[in-house]
């Protein structure tokens, strides 16, 4: 079967929370590189499902339960996160001032299943502390999930405390305030603004490879 | 020339649907009465009274057809004994969750409404508010389903995993929230409520397949509408209903809320005059609106919803964001009255 197919496979499993089937895949696979399987089979699988959700053809809830029964199947395969000790700028992820984590555990599990290690920030934090954070943990790439408008209002002054260390941290926020109303990531100074499933990984990729070349 | 009909009269004969004088609005505002009041939104938000005139100065300036005593969805969080953390600048949210583990389940037990601080609060608004309107205006409540309550008594994904994976611990759950649920809608009734807002966001495609929803949410939802005791309006707080319509439509209620990304006119094809639609105005969008943008929209709405009765022209989520100008909703209002009057003019 080729990575194409076995990819489609797992993704009928996972939307249809075959836990079982999702655990015959990954066994079927232990023969070949985790870091291989993850970037031809799990994450198209993931980000498929996170365009279907998009497309309003996929529930929030597949969304979710695919990212996580992925996340365990990729932990028991590999102890020791895969890429974790890989020399690349650390990513954190974070909700700021709410305590809806739905959208950061999606992104975390999609984002670990594809071997990107993330630093969990936490919920509820204020600007102030999550930049505190930010700092302590060497973070240069946040992710910020927000449901609440008055949350998704106060990136710009994240960024502010931010500005007061030396190493510029890229900004990339999510949430339903910035699908629900576009302009909005621009409005609040983000440096992107992530769907979810579908483009977490190619947005953190992407940032990763600036801050690795920047002369590029 | 026949007398302009009340807020109430207004708003019944869409629920009926038959075309009444103009398309009836809601403006469902939860906090801009502090603004009006010149009050913080926690403090506000914990004054019955100031709430009550909040409502009744907001209906003065912008004419729409309901007074809303909905404060907060954490409110029933709080009536629980879960932590709520209010703000300065948007509404209050749930923080920590109540339960911590499955096992907490067991030890549950519904909050006496009699003797809740918070939801007593609330039912005085409802008293005051039905008192003033002398049955002219709709008083609208509000009550979290059974199904959706636990996101905020659980977590949104740990209540996805029991739900999905659980059923025997989802069930407990659900009969405990169900009691709940009937003991507090009814009591806004008896307080003087008109239709209660059955919030069940868990309900919609965005958040659950139709097949799961239909298997184990939607007998939820049955049982506790069958006994509650007055109009409900199921409302799925911006999510879809296309793919749940057929199966919200025969639950009871009066109406169903529209999320504001579907078309509006397929959605009122769809109902077919069996059930009324409310909502599909983008309240996170309003705060940039010009007047022109709002003109458009409410515009566009009135004649997707409209003909035929049976559209109440409002935001799609149950609650304006505190960040929405004054100025956008005189716009709204204004456009309301403007194209809203029947027969409806397409320019």
């Amino acid at each position: 079967m080729s990575d194409l197919e076995t990819s489609a496979s797992l993704e009928q499993a996972l939307l249809t929370l075959d836990r079982v089937e999702v655990h015959r895949i990954f066994e079927g696979l232990k023969h070949r590189d985790l870091s291989e399987v993850a970037q031809s089979i799990v994450v198209p699988a993931l980000e498929s499902i996170g365009r279907g959700w998009e497309q309003g053809i996929v529930a929030l809830s597949q969304v979710y339960m695919s990212g996580r029964i992925c996340e365990d199947q990729v932990s028991q395969a590999s102890p020791a996160p895969v890429g974790f000790n890989d020399p690349q700028p650390r990513i954190g992820i974070a909700v700021l001032c709410d305590h809806h984590s739905l959208g950061k555990q999606i992104v975390l599990s999609i984002l670990r299943s594809a071997g990107i290690p993330v630093v969990d920030l936490g919920v509820g934090m204020s600007p102030e502390a999550l930049a505190l954070k930010v700092r302590a943990k060497g973070v240069q790439i946040l992710l910020i999930s927000v449901l609440m408008l008055p949350s998704a209002l106060k990136v710009p002054e994240v960024r502010r405390h931010l500005s007061e260390g030396s190493t510029p941290v890229r900004i990339v926020v999510g949430g339903a305030p910035f699908l629900l109303d576009p302009p909005l990531g621009v409005e609040v100074g983000a440096d992107a603004v992530g769907r979810g499933a579908s483009d977490a990984v190619g947005l953190v990729r992407a940032l990763i490879e600036e801050l690795q070349c920047p002369e590029k | 020339m026949p007398r302009e009909m009340t807020a109430m009269e207004r708003v019944m004969t869409t629920l009926s649907h038959r075309e009444p004088d103009r398309v009836p609005f809601f403006l469902l505002l939860t906090m801009h009465g502090a603004r009006t009041l010149q009050m913080s939104i926690p403090a506000y938000l914990s004054n019955p009274m100031a709430v009550v005139e909040g409502q009744i100065q907001m209906r003065e300036r912008y004419g729409h057809d309901c007074l809303y005593a909905f404060t907060y969805a954490a409110l029933e969080v709080e009536a629980w004994g879960g932590e709520v953390l209010f703000h300065e600048d948007g509404p209050p949210n749930a923080g920590r969750p109540l339960l911590e583990s499955v096992a907490d389940i067991a030890k549950l037990h519904p909050p006496d409404v009699s003797r809740s601080p918070c939801l007593q609060r609330m039912l005085t608004v409802i008293r005051e508010l039905a008192s003033r309107a002398q049955g002219t205006v709709p008083v609208i409540g509000a009550v979290i389903s059974p199904l959706s309550l636990p996101v905020m008594q659980m977590g949104f994904g740990p209540y996805l995993e029991l739900l999905l994976e659980r059923p025997d611990d989802f069930e407990k759950l659900m009969h405990v929230n169900e009691e709940f649920c009937v003991a507090w809608a009814n009591a806004q009734l008896a307080a003087g409520a008109t239709v209660l807002g059955y919030f069940d966001p868990l309900a919609s495609p965005t958040i659950l397949p139709p097949e799961t929803y239909r298997r184990q949410g939607l007998p939820v939802d049955a049982r506790t509408l069958k006994r509650i005791q007055g109009l409900t309006a199921v409302h799925l707080a911006s999510g879809r209903v296309e793919g749940v319509l057929d199966d919200l439509s025969h639950l009871g209620s009066v109406a169903v809320g529209v999320g504001f990304m579907e078309d509006l006119a397929e959605v009122k094809a769809l109902a077919a005059g069996r059930v009324a639609l409310l909502g599909h105005i983008n309240g996170l969008a309003m705060r940039r609106w010009t007047p022109q943008d709002a003109e458009a929209v409410v515009h566009d709405a009135i004649l997707k919803g409209g003909p035929g009765g049976g559209y109440i022209l409002s935001d799609a989520h149950g609650e304006i964001p505190w960040q929405v100008p004054e100025s956008v909703l005189d716009s709204i209002a204004g456009a309301v009255r403007r194209w809203g009057s029947y027969p409806l003019k397409a320019a």
